[in-house]
């Protein structure tokens, strides 16, 4: 495979917020006006760098959520309570304040579509960020690819980009998207409710025979257990593409 | 660039000892660093090996019995992943790749470490001989898991942590540097974490 890093593009950047959406109770999008931006490929991520009065700094990475075709820059963190720089960018964040970072970065997490189809999206919690920025792209350059987009969430509330999603399946009819919610369904709820497992894989996942282009991020034990139920079904581990955004155990 | 303050930042100092073993752009963590491209392989230790390649096609092999004969240090040491992570004092326990290496190093400049999955990553000699790296089976004195590169793997403490291959199978000696897999996707060739060489250009 190509060597597909950007020479010149991955450096420091400075992007003016421009809005904040908030997408669930405890997600934020920022969007950023970055001038001079080179653009980016569908599942790469940047570096944010944070720095407070006296120097100090901290810096996590953040898939790029829009998609190489949008105007402007998005990202989407989910806040962990305890963290240190997710809950500075969900809840203090103003628009009009200036963001640092390093980007773009990653060269193999990337969909385009030479990388042929059918594909396969799948997500756990806010893994579905650099996904949407792939099916975002997939739209927005009219690609025809077949996909299915499998994401799964604790709650119907915790669901990032629903609507959008849900706008995107219904205006075109290779793009089906499949709900799970592992701990609390709304009344009604027509979508899986429980974890990811293999009869679910059966029946979303595409057949091994049509050797899918996977992509699957999330937390580490999401995208561990279903990339070993994956491999079990007969899926090809080269054509699976992980994204870890977690830590495992201590 | 000078940098720009993020307003009302105030951020998680860690202790003055804590800082000065932090390379720059990293933080602590109690947990362990994964980064991996694809699904983790699982290989059974009787389909196990592991060789060592020179040039010529010259090579020497140990099965798993075989490799579990071979003199074992136990290391203590700082790891630090380029996603940025850092943790403290692991404990491992592995060959050297003094022992492994024996009667090979005059074959090449640098070594290429193959792994299940595919994966591989480049090296020079001079850096994983002389007690520095080793091909480490336990971790936390329990079998290192599959998931942090069981049955074995790389162990190069100095570097960026995915120049520690996860289940790595030989090395392949090489007379000129070559990337292999994440330097191949615009990461660095060497991969210091106190100069930061994170990614091409650094
Ligand atoms: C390539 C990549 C892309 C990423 N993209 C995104 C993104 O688009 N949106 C997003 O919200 N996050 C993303 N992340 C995760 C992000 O980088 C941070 O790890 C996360 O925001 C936590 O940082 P923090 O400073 O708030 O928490 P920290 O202070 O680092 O950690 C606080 C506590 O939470 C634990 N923890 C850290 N990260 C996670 C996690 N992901 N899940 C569960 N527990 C965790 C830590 O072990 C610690 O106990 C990505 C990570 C990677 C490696």
């Amino acid at each position: 495979m190509a060597g597909t890093a950007l020479p010149g593009r991955l450096k420091w950047w400075s992007g003016d917020v421009t809005q904040i959406v908030r997408e669930t109770p405890t997600a934020s999008s920022l969007i950023l006006n970055v001038p001079g931006w080179l653009g980016h490929r569908a599942g790469q991520h940047v570096d944010v760098r944070l720095t407070a009065e006296d120097g100090y700094q901290a810096v996590r990475s953040y898939s790029i959520a829009s998609a190489p075709a949008d105007e402007q820059l998005m990202l989407t963190i989910e806040r962990l309570d305890d963290g240190e720089v997710s809950p500075y960018l969900v809840d203090d964040v103003r628009p009009g304040d200036p963001l640092e970072f390093l980007g773009p970065i990653g060269g193999y997490f990337v969909w385009e579509e030479e990388m042929g189809g059918p594909l396969l999206l799948i997500a756990g919690g806010s893994g579905v960020v650099p996904l949407r920025a792939m099916a975002r792209q997939r739209a927005l350059t009219g690609s025809d690819v077949p996909t299915r987009f499998l994401y799964s969430a604790r709650t119907a509330d915790a669901l990032i980009y629903r609507s959008e999603l849900n706008a995107l399946a219904a205006s075109d009819t290779h793009f089906q998207l499949v709900y799970t919610l592992t701990r609390s369904q709304p009344p009604g709820w027509t979508g899986y409710a429980r974890r990811v497992d293999a009869d679910m894989l059966r029946e979303v996942a595409w057949s091994p025979e049509d050797n899918p282009a996977i992509y699957l991020c999330g937390p580490t034990p999401f995208v561990e257990a279903v990339s070993e139920q994956l491999v079990a079904l007969g899926h090809n581990p080269t054509r699976i593409r992980i994204e870890r955004f977690g830590p495992t155990g201590v | 660039m000078t940098n720009i303050i993020s307003r009302g930042f105030r951020g998680r100092r860690q202790s003055p000892e804590e800082a000065r073993r932090l390379p720059p752009g990293q933080y602590l963590t109690e947990r362990f660093p994964v980064l991996s491209a694809g699904p983790t392989p699982h290989t059974p230790l009787t389909a196990w090996d592991f060789s060592v390649v020179a040039p010529n096609g010259r090579s020497k092999q140990w099965n798993w019995q075989e490799f579990q004969t071979l003199p074992r240090e136990t290391i203590t040491t700082d790891i630090h992943c380029v996603t940025r992570w850092s943790k403290f004092d692991t404990v491992w326990e592995g060959v050297s790749l003094d022992t492994l290496l024996a009667g090979f190093v005059e074959d090449g400049q640098f070594i290429m470490a193959f792994c299940d999955g595919g994966y591989t990553t480049n090296l020079p000699i001079a850096d994983v001989i002389g007690g520095k790296t080793w091909i480490a089976d336990t971790y936390d004195g329990q079998p290192l898991e599959a998931e942090h590169g069981g049955p074995a793997r790389l162990l190069v403490p100095h570097l960026y942590f995915w120049k520690s291959a996860k289940w790595v199978r030989g090395l392949r000696l090489l007379t000129r540097d070559e990337p292999g897999f994440w330097e191949n996707y615009g990461y660095h060739m060497y991969g210091d974490p106190w100069r930061e060489q994170r990614y091409q250009g650094d």
